[in-house]
Formats: structure tokens, sequence, C-alpha cells
């Protein structure tokens, strides 16, 4: 592994995170077979694939709820396959869950709280005593929830508990909740799912917007071709837990071993 | 665009009709007049009654602190009988037999009973739900045997259990020891009360109702589940021992079949009474698992058990959701009745 992460070409910069030969192996069946690919800080990096390509093994992976057999995954340099998966907010990885994950019988204000969890500090006791060391926390807490709730437009929800929402503005609702952490790099796991066509040209100007203004570098999985092909800064595309091809989406759409696979049965 | 603007704009909506939210504590006005009448009330009654009352704040303090633990971290338990009896023994031993002032017991019957929560939280880390509410029970039902073993007699006093002396009023305060005992634990009760919701609001709080909601989701975002899942369990159990230590004190008797089963189960049901997650809820349980078999028993002495049930189905079919979901009729109430 030390070799590979010296061969590792720094073509121009080092990369934010390297997946390095990653593979996962359930049983018998090999879910991920060698994948190698970097992230560069500031890029919008597309994973696309069929259904059972790898590609949310490969998001478990990096938010640690899956540990690969094989390979490394370096966030900065320093591998992340020791951290438990409550330690990996706290380096810079925020994510987004495939069906939205939030905690339903909560407010708006409260999810995106807790997404502060990772990045401040507290014991029960300064909290149930309101000590200067929890109310300052919160008042650190409330101002960053604010500023976001603004930026992603939910300040009219802030109080409404979150069950109730319809679907988009739950996404926004996450969104805001893994900005909360102040992640350097944002895992989004099919966020275009269950969107509509304006819907989804909404969200890749989010997703864009997200990356220019607050800097950062966001790995997209996604099924909806459209919205890869338009944000992606760089696409790489899996199939049967391999990784097909790399580069632009311009140079990946015209890979014929992809069109094969993926474009070529869908009429995109 | 104008899809995502219309869902704004009719969320927007919903939030301003919705009822007030009232996720963890009173409004202030309904608190002021809760705690003028739980202040005036004790003046105008028997002994008894007074004796009754206090009992009351005990088990409302023990109904909160399971609330925190389901209501707060989503973790079910029928052992709180247990934590209960440690926190009773506890007092009682260090009151009878270590001749420590009844004041000071209270915090050490709380750490104490921390201690013994937080270590069981372990085991239960790997339990969840049912099985959860399964093991607790087994902890519940052998507290009563472990407390008449003989090994122990010398501080239990085994099967007889002990007597605990009634605390006079200091300061020579010219009111009853009951009415002396009463307000004293409306003031350990305030200060618990006080210092769960702040609680539950604060981060710590907001890191448990995370993992009561969506475990994976509060991991990725740093919430450490076990930490948080076994606090919560030393906390319920923190509170449940002072609750304890207050009863051995109240009664003035602990003996080990006062801690059976049904007192967890009752405790379980004040809480499913008083709303699941809302803290005020636990006084209205507390009254209702404390004065509800009184009014069973009053319809027939009999039949008390069946009235009781009887009782309980009407609770649980017109308000499912406990005192709770009653505090928001009466609120919406209020406001249509302020509009006319």
């Amino acid at each position: 592994m030390q070799a590979q992460l010296a061969q590792a070409p720094a073509t121009s910069a080092a990369p934010l995170l390297a997946v390095r030969d990653v593979s996962v192996v359930f049983g018998g069946i090999i879910a991920l077979n060698g994948v190698s690919f970097d992230m560069k800080q500031g890029h919008i990096l597309g994973l696309i694939g069929p259904n059972g390509a790898g590609k949310t093994t490969l998001f478990n992976c990096l938010s640690r709820l899956y540990q690969p057999s094989k390979g490394d995954i370096l966030m900065e340099g320093v591998s992340i396959l020791k951290r438990p998966p409550h330690k990996i907010a706290e380096i810079g990885i925020g994510r987004t869950f495939q069906n939205v994950a939030l905690f339903p019988n909560m407010s708006v204000l409260d999810n995106v709280r807790v997404g502060t969890h990772a990045h401040t500090n507290g014991d029960i006791i300064s909290d149930a005593l309101r000590l200067p060391r929890s109310t300052s926390v919160e008042a650190a807490i409330n101002k960053k929830v604010d500023d976001i709730l603004g930026y992603l437009d939910l300040r009219g929800v802030a109080h409404a508990q979150v069950s109730g929402l319809p679907f988009g503005t739950q996404k926004r609702v996450e969104l805001a909740r893994a900005l909360a952490a102040d992640p350097k790099i944002l895992l989004l796991d099919e966020p275009a799912g269950g969107l509509n066509h304006e819907e989804v040209y909404v969200l890749g100007d989010l997703i864009r917007r997200i990356r220019d203004e607050r800097g950062i570098t966001v790995l997209l999985v996604e099924h909806h071709m459209g919205l890869v092909m338009s944000i992606a800064d760089h696409v790489v595309a899996l199939n049967f837990g391999k990784k097909l091809a790399e580069g632009t989406p311009a140079q990946v759409q015209s890979n014929p071993d992809v069109i094969k696979a993926y474009l070529g049965s869908k009429d995109q | 665009m104008s899809t995502i603007q219309e869902t704004v704009a009719k969320t927007d909506a919903a939030a301003v009709d919705a009822p007030p939210k009232k996720s963890m504590a009173l409004g202030r006005t309904t608190s002021l007049v809760m705690l003028v009448a739980l202040l005036i009330v004790p003046l105008f009654v028997k002994n008894f009654v007074i004796f009754q009352l206090t009992m009351l704040l005990i088990y409302g303090i023990a109904v909160l602190a399971l609330n925190i633990l389901t209501g707060g971290s989503g973790q079910f338990s029928l052992g709180q009988s247990a934590f209960y009896a440690i926190g009773a023994y506890a007092a009682a031993i260090l009151i009878e037999i270590g001749n420590v002032n009844y004041v000071l017991t209270l915090p050490i019957a709380g750490i104490i009973c921390f201690a013994v929560g937080f270590l069981f939280g372990f085991p239960a880390l790997r339990l969840s739900g049912v099985y959860l509410a399964l093991a607790t029970f087994a902890l519940a039902v052998a507290m009563p045997q472990l407390l008449k073993l003989g090994v122990f007699e010398p501080w239990t006093g085994g099967v007889q259990g002990l007597v605990v002396t009634k605390p006079d009023a200091p300061f020579g305060l010219p009111i009853s020891q009951d009415m002396w005992l009463y307000y004293f634990t409306l003031v350990v009760a305030l200060v618990i009360y006080i210092a769960s919701v702040n609680l539950l609001r604060s981060r710590s709080g907001r890191a448990m109702m995370a993992i009561r909601d969506n475990e994976i989701a509060a991991s990725a975002m740093g919430v450490d589940i076990s930490m948080y899942k076994t606090l919560a369990f030393g906390v319920s159990a923190g509170i449940t021992g002072v609750a304890g230590a207050l009863g051995a004190i109240a009664v003035q008797f602990v003996a080990p079949d006062s801690y059976t089963f049904q007192l967890a189960i009752a405790l379980f049901l004040g809480m499913v009474v008083g709303g699941v997650g809302w803290l005020p809820g636990s006084l209205a349980g507390a009254a209702f698992i404390v004065f509800v078999p009184n009014i069973a028993e009053g319809i027939s002495k009999g039949l008390s058990g069946a009235f009781f049930g009887v009782l309980l189905f009407l609770v649980i079919y017109l308000v499912p959701h406990g005192a709770r979901q009653g505090a928001i009729y009466a609120e919406t109430l209020l406001h249509k009745l302020r509009r006319s």
C-alpha cells in the first residue's frame, strides 16, 4: 500500500481523497474489485454505473459502514480505514443518504443542529446545568445553523417537524445538515432520486453553487445521467465492481465500453 | 423553478398553521400555573394527602427518568424498579447505618445508580426494542431476590428490610414532617425537571434523540452511538435512584418486595400515559399510577384490577399519545375561545 501511495502521481496537486485498489467481498460475491481513483480539491466527481455496479458499496466504504477486504482509502494522505463511522465527520467527510435519512421526529432546526455535532464539544453536566461552556457552544451552533438555513432557503420551515415536509424539502434539509459539519468532501448518494425534471435542474445548480461558494469537493453517485454529465468535472464509471472508464464527462460518454454497459441500454 | 417555490410556500403555510410545538416543556404561563398549584395545594389538605402528593412527585421523577431513556434515546426499559430499589436502599443504609444526613443521600444514591445504569448500558448496546425490554425486565425480576441475599443482610436487613427515620423540618419551621418532605421533594423534582429539559434541548440531548430517530445518520454526523446510549442509561438510572432515595425517606421503610417488577411496569405505564418523550407528561403519568388504582378500588373493591384495566383502555383509545395530546387539545380549545 505504501508503494502504491508513493506511485500515485501527483498530477497537479495531491488528491484530497484517494481510493486505492479497494475490493469488497460479501461471502462469495465480489462487490468491488480493485477500484482506484482520485478526487481533486474543488472538483465534482460523478460516480456512475448500472444497478449493482458497486456504487453504493464504495459509498459505504467511504462512510465507514463497510470495511474493504483489500486496498485503502486516503483522506489528505491519511488512511480513514481505522476510524469508526462516527469519527468520519470530524475529518471533513459529510454525506447524504439515498432515500433521505433525517431525524423524522425532530424539527428542521434540530436536524441541522445535529449536523454540527462533530465539530463541537460538550458534556451532559454542563448541558443539564446550562453552564457557560454549554451556552457558548449553543450560541455558536445557532449562528452557524441560521446561516445555513438561510443559504438553503429553509428559514421558513425551521420549526416544522421534518416528517411532515415534502420530499424535495427534506432533501434540502439533509443537505443543510451535511453542510453544518463544514465538510471538505460532500458525498451525495443519488440526490436526484425521486425529484422531477425541474427539481433536478435546480439541484444541479445548487450542487455547483455549494462547490463554488463554499469550496466543497463533491462526490456524486447518481443514476441521472443528465445531471452527472452537466455538472461533473470528472466521471468514474463502474460496472460489476470494476472501474470501466474514467475521464471528463465527454470522454466517458464516448467510451465504447461505457456505452455498451450503460448508456447503450438507456435512452439518454 | 416554480415547483420548488411552490413547495416552499406550502410548507411555510403548514408551519404557521400547525399547533405550536411543545416538544419538551410547557409554555411559561402553564408552567407558572402548575408551579403555583403545586406550591399551595398542600396547605389545604390533610397530612395523608400530602404524603400521597409527595409520592406523586417521586413517581413523577422516576417516570421522567424513564422518559429521558425511552423518549430521549429510544431505548426501552422494564427494569427501572431495580434502579429505584438501589437508590432506596442506598439512602436507607446511609441514613440508618452510616448516619449520613438524608439530604446528602440523594446525590450519593444518584451517583451509585448512574454508575450501575451506565455499566448496564453496555450489554444493552447489543440489544434493541423488545429484546432490550426483556433484558431490563430480567433485572427487575432479579432485584428483590438479590436484596434478600444473606450476604448483604447486615446492611439490607434481609427480608425484614430497614426502617428509615423521617426527617423533621429544619430551622424549627412550624410545619409537619409530611409537609416539609413535600416541599423538599418539590424542590428536588423542579431541579431535576429543569436540568432534564436543559439536557434534552442541548447538544447532548439532540445527539440522543438523533440516535432514537436514525442511528446510521446520527453516526454519520459524528455522534458516538455507544457513548450516548450508555450515558442515557446512566442518567436515567441516576435520576431513578434519586427518586428511590426520596421514596425510602417518604415511606420510612425499604423492603425487597416493595420493588418488584410491578413497580417497573407501573413506571412504564406512567410514561406512556404521560406521553412518550414529553417531560411535563411525567407528572400526569405519575398521577395516573398513584391515583387511578385508588379510583378503581373506589368503584369496586373486588374488581379493582378490572376497573383499572377499563380506565387504562379508555386512556389508550381516547388519547393514544397520552397527556401530551390532551395538552394540545386544551391549547387549541383555548386559542379558539380567545378568538371568538
